[in-house]
């Protein structure tokens, strides 16, 4: 007999989540990933100035809080035909690069380490253990004795209290959890660690966008002028703050993220065969070190792997991509069963599920606000694990280097990828390649300014009476969750459509037309265990290995019931 | 005895006391901190000490919900840097529910909710994140499979106050903008019986949320607020009367496009659309991310997000505000505060920022200004600002 099990809210992710299960004898064998908010940012977009549009979205997500903003600011200067300074697309890789490596350590710390890492075991620990174990894998200074004693101490101190806060109702002492007590304890150290980290080096947003969250950005460029004769400006000052931020980033990427979860995976190794699911991947590609457009020069470079061949990377057409809503709570006025491409057809929120307060969705046609992507009519995985297939694939350099590193410390080989320990440690090698290629394009940026380029900001275009009367353009981004499209059509100088398909929306995806599972679904139904269903910690582990972001993932097209002719894409 | 989930404390009463006149004896309770001690790996010995600071230890309890959102304020509340968020969780107060960082999830996590909100009735401070979209019933934010309003409804039932952080929980933001497709409104909107404080900002600065939180903690009470709900403290003066650009405003010095010459000087963004003179936030005095910088220090207008209704009132954002004028300003910030629209606060801003005006002029004289007429002098001081909360 299965069990029904809801988990609802999935919490330590951003926005509203809710996972439904049938599992039997220790095994899942159904699910439904159910996204529960709907917010509507793109019917509220229609009519505005083209320009405002990246604050807008930017407001879809805080957490990814650049992504949506540069892949606004993209599309529109491509429908407007601007073409950004060089000065400007090195500062915008420099923030959308410290917003990856920030993030990246944010999930694993804050968000997926509770799910490997039984806090309360830290308290057993012997901390000189613990400051072998580190010593063996990283030279970071804080990993003393003393230092983990103190961190220590003070875990004692606040679980004697009573008052577990955060901590409280966790399923600590799990059979799932597998570290020795001087592991957790080495990991709950570097989460406060993380926390103090994190707030300073993200302060790169905020020397170029004013603030963080939120950084503001600006279409044609960017607005913080460069000036190394003044005060008010980009100068030798805050260059080099930028520049010591960078060199902190790498730093505790290489000697304690990375290193902690290599050490951490070590010890769940049995999770590389475990919630591999859908086995296709899509990456847009990022990080463009050329014109937006000159796709051979993009770090993380674009493309489609399918059915898990690495042998072959085959090439993405935005045409390709349908959406369903089979499952989901939208109508189509041609019918729920077929698929449209995301510029094709209206679509209206209509929800069909049961009246709040409910119980399951489960048995429900449609459970869902998110919508189904399918890429020929395929489910397709993406985020860091797909990026890294496909540069791997690609034949990256610094990508086959440190997976074949990884791969080996872990004497694992590489179908071990394919799964929700392959989603984590993906994570972990695309975070050491960005902190590392942030150098360069810091030094870029500094060879402009010696050389005289101070330009941050294209202003050919900015008086809309310049604009055609009709405009339409395409803005793709790889954020830290994955391929990211942003949709835009003016006319008259004005919004008259928006589109964004979201990384979450391919991950999170219901079922389809053909009834195939999305990938968070598929890789709940695959090889996957569940030892205590009131206890479900490894579900936690598999759906926060793609580390989902609901309020990004929920949009809506066109509400107005309007025709909408397919945009073209340079 | 649990550990897993708060102990009820009456007002002022440690654990040592409320043991005592539950009648457990010191003797049981040392013999509890002893089994404790060995639990946790700490040896017998440190029982003794840990009795001790069992009985002094009272953090208060905290309760995080997230509605209708996209978690930027929590992220903002993560970069606060006095105190830091490490120093907020585990020594000043006891976060018993947030979405984002508990380690708990689904009935687990509604059970620790649950059971705080019964342990400290009347005693919690309850923060929400994000607006409540009333259309259709409530179906457009469900949590645990309850409409957003339900469990705003429920929360703040037992809460000792209610701070509304950020702009969505302020007065819905981004999905209450033109048209609100989904009838999103703020929390005062919905929570009437208690008091409300509204950090606005989309995001607020990180310290403003966690003074706020301190504020309660050591007051007992919260902030004084203007006729928004907005604290004083930080929503007190207007950004166009605190900003470093002022002079280059009142000299007519002003950028004219985004990096020109005038930008690469660090001149007033007025001109490219700035909403500094129609917005009181505290942006240019506490700076963002530990005071490294703020929007308009990074060369980029304001766009009034500490303001009701910005993303309709203040857009498009890089039109210049109507009638700004440089001096005699004071004639002109009820124009201003009605462009804004929001109704009763109106008043209050005008009273601040002519309040705000006539302190910056104090300082004006002694700044050598281009091309400027002299100073009139300005209203008398008004009295004690409006509050809502006492």
């Amino acid at each position: 007999m299965a069990t029904k099990l809801v988990v609802d809210p999935i919490t330590r992710i951003e926005g509203h989540l809710r996972i439904e299960v049938q599992a039997d004898q220790g095994k899942i064998q159904s699910a439904w990933a159910s996204a529960t908010q709907f917010r509507g940012i793109e019917i509220i977009l229609q009519g505005r100035d083209p320009r405002d549009a990246w604050a807008f979205t930017q407001r879809i997500c805080g957490v990814c809080t650049v992504v949506h903003a540069v892949a606004s600011c993209r599309a529109v200067e491509d429908a407007l035909g601007i073409t950004i300074p060089p000065n400007a697309n090195l500062i915008r890789n420099l923030i959308h690069g410290m917003q990856f490596v920030q993030d990246h350590v944010i999930h694993f710390y804050h968000l997926h380490a509770l799910d490997w890492v039984d806090v309360t075991s830290a308290l057993k620990a012997d901390p000189a253990g613990t400051a072998r174990i580190a010593a063996q894998v990283s030279p970071w200074p804080n990993n003393s004795a003393t230092y983990f004693k103190a961190v220590q101490d003070r875990l004692a101190k606040f679980v004697a209290s009573g008052q577990l806060g955060i901590f409280a109702n966790g399923y600590w002492g799990h059979p799932a959890y597998k570290l020795p007590p001087e592991v957790n304890l080495l990991a709950v150290a570097h989460y406060l660690e993380a926390l103090d980290w994190q707030r300073d080096v993200i302060r790169l947003h905020t020397i170029f966008g004013g603030k963080n969250p939120h950084p503001n950005f600006l279409v044609g460029g960017m607005a913080s002028a460069i000036n190394l004769d003044d005060t008010a400006t980009i100068n030798a000052e805050r260059l080099s703050d930028i520049k010591s931020m960078i060199k902190r980033a790498q730093t505790f990427v290489e000697q304690v993220y990375f290193p902690d979860l290599v050490a951490i995976a070590g010890f769940y190794k049995d999770w590389a065969s475990i919630g591999g699911g859908v086995p296709n991947f899509l990456a847009v590609g990022e990080f463009p070190e050329g014109g937006i457009n000159d796709l051979d020069k993009l770090y993380f470079p674009r493309g489609i792997i399918l059915d898990r061949d690495l042998s072959k990377v085959h090439e993405y057409d935005h045409k390709l991509v349908k959406e369903y809503v089979t499952s989901s709570w939208y109508d189509y006025p041609g019918g729920d069963d077929q698929g449209l491409h995301p510029w094709e057809g209206e679509t209206k929120p209509h929800y069909t599920g049961p009246k709040p307060p409910f119980e399951y969705l489960q048995g429900e046609k449609k459970y869902t606000w998110m919508k189904a992507p399918r890429y020929q009519d395929r489910p397709m995985q993406v985020g860091p694990l797909a990026r890294l297939l496909v540069a791997y694939g690609s034949g990256h350099a610094e990508a086959r280097d440190l997976v074949g590193g990884v791969l080996k410390q872990l004497d694992v080989g590489p179908a071990a990828l394919f799964s929700t320990l392959g989603r984590t440690a993906a994570r972990g090698i695309e975070t050491m390649m960005i902190a590392r290629r942030m150098n360069s394009w810091f030094d870029q940026l500094v060879d402009r300014i010696k050389s005289g380029d101070t330009r941050t900001f294209d202003g050919s275009k900015w008086d809309p009476a310049k604009w055609p009367a009709t405009a339409e353009g395409y803005g793709y981004l790889d954020a830290p969750r994955g391929a990211l499209g942003h949709w835009v059509q003016i006319n008259s100088g004005k919004i008259s459509r928006y589109q964004c398909v979201v990384p979450s929306t391919w991950n999170c995806s219901p079922r389809d037309a053909k009834g195939q599972m999305g990938p968070y679904e598929a890789s709940l139904v695959d090889n996957h265990p569940l030892a205590r269903p009131d206890q479900p910690l490894e579900i936690l582990r598999t759906i926060h290995s793609f580390d989902p972001c609901l309020a990004c993932g929920v949009h809506v097209l066109d509400a107005t019931g309007q025709t909408v002719a397919e945009v073209k894409i340079q | 005895m649990s550990l897993l989930g708060p102990i009820p404390l009456a007002d002022g009463e440690t654990l040592g006391e409320q043991l005592a006149r539950r009648g457990v004896s010191r003797r049981d309770f040392l013999e509890f901190c002893g089994s404790l001690s060995i639990v946790l790996g700490l040896g017998r010995g440190a029982a003794d000490e840990m009795a001790k600071a069992l009985q002094a230890i009272r953090r208060p309890p905290v309760i995080w919900i997230q509605l209708q959102e996209c978690t930027g304020c929590v992220e903002s509340v993560l970069r606060t840097s006095e105190p830091t968020i490490g120093d907020l969780l585990l020594d000043m107060v006891s976060l018993d529910y947030s979405h984002t960082i508990m380690a708990a999830a689904g009935h687990a996590a509604e059970k620790t909710l649950t059971d705080s909100m019964a342990a400290n009735k009347g005693k919690y401070l309850l923060l929400v994140t994000g607006s409540v979209p009333l259309a259709e019933g409530g179906i457009y934010t469900m949590i645990g499979g309850r409409t957003a309003k339900a469990v705003l409804e429920e929360a703040a039932a037992g809460a000792a106050a209610v701070i509304a952080v950020g702009a969505c929980a302020h007065w819905g933001s981004v999905q209450a903008a033109r048209p609100n497709p989904t009838g999103a409104v703020g929390v005062s909107d919905i929570i009437k019986d208690k008091p409300v404080v509204n950090i606005a900002g989309c995001p607020p600065i990180a310290d403003v949320i966690t003074a706020t939180v301190v504020h309660f903690l050591t007051f007992g009470r919260l902030p004084a607020v203007d006729a928004d709900g907005r604290p004083l403290f930080a929503y007190g003066a207007r950004i166009h009367d605190q900003c470093p650009r002022r002079a280059n405003f009142d000299a007519g010095q002003y950028v004219e496009a985004f990096d020109d010459e005038n930008a690469r000087k660090g001149w007033c963004l007025y001109r490219v659309g700035c909403k500094g003179p129609a917005t009181f936030s505290p942006c240019p005095i506490f700076q963002w991310n530990g005071g490294t910088s703020w929007p308009i220090g990074a060369g980029h207008p304001c766009i009034g997000c500490t303001e009701r209704h910005f993303w309709d009132t203040m857009t498009p954002f890089y039109d210049r505000l109507p009638d700004v004028g440089g001096f005699g300003i004071e004639q002109r910030v009820d124009i201003i505060g009605a462009a804004l629209a929001v109704g009763a606060t109106a008043g209050v801003l005008a009273h601040a920022g002519a309040t705000a005006v006539h302190r910056h002029r104090e300082r004006q004289r002694q700044l050598p200004v281009v091309g400027s007429p002299p100073n009139e002098p300005g209203p008398p001081p008004p009295s004690a600002p409006p509050t809502k909360n006492g």
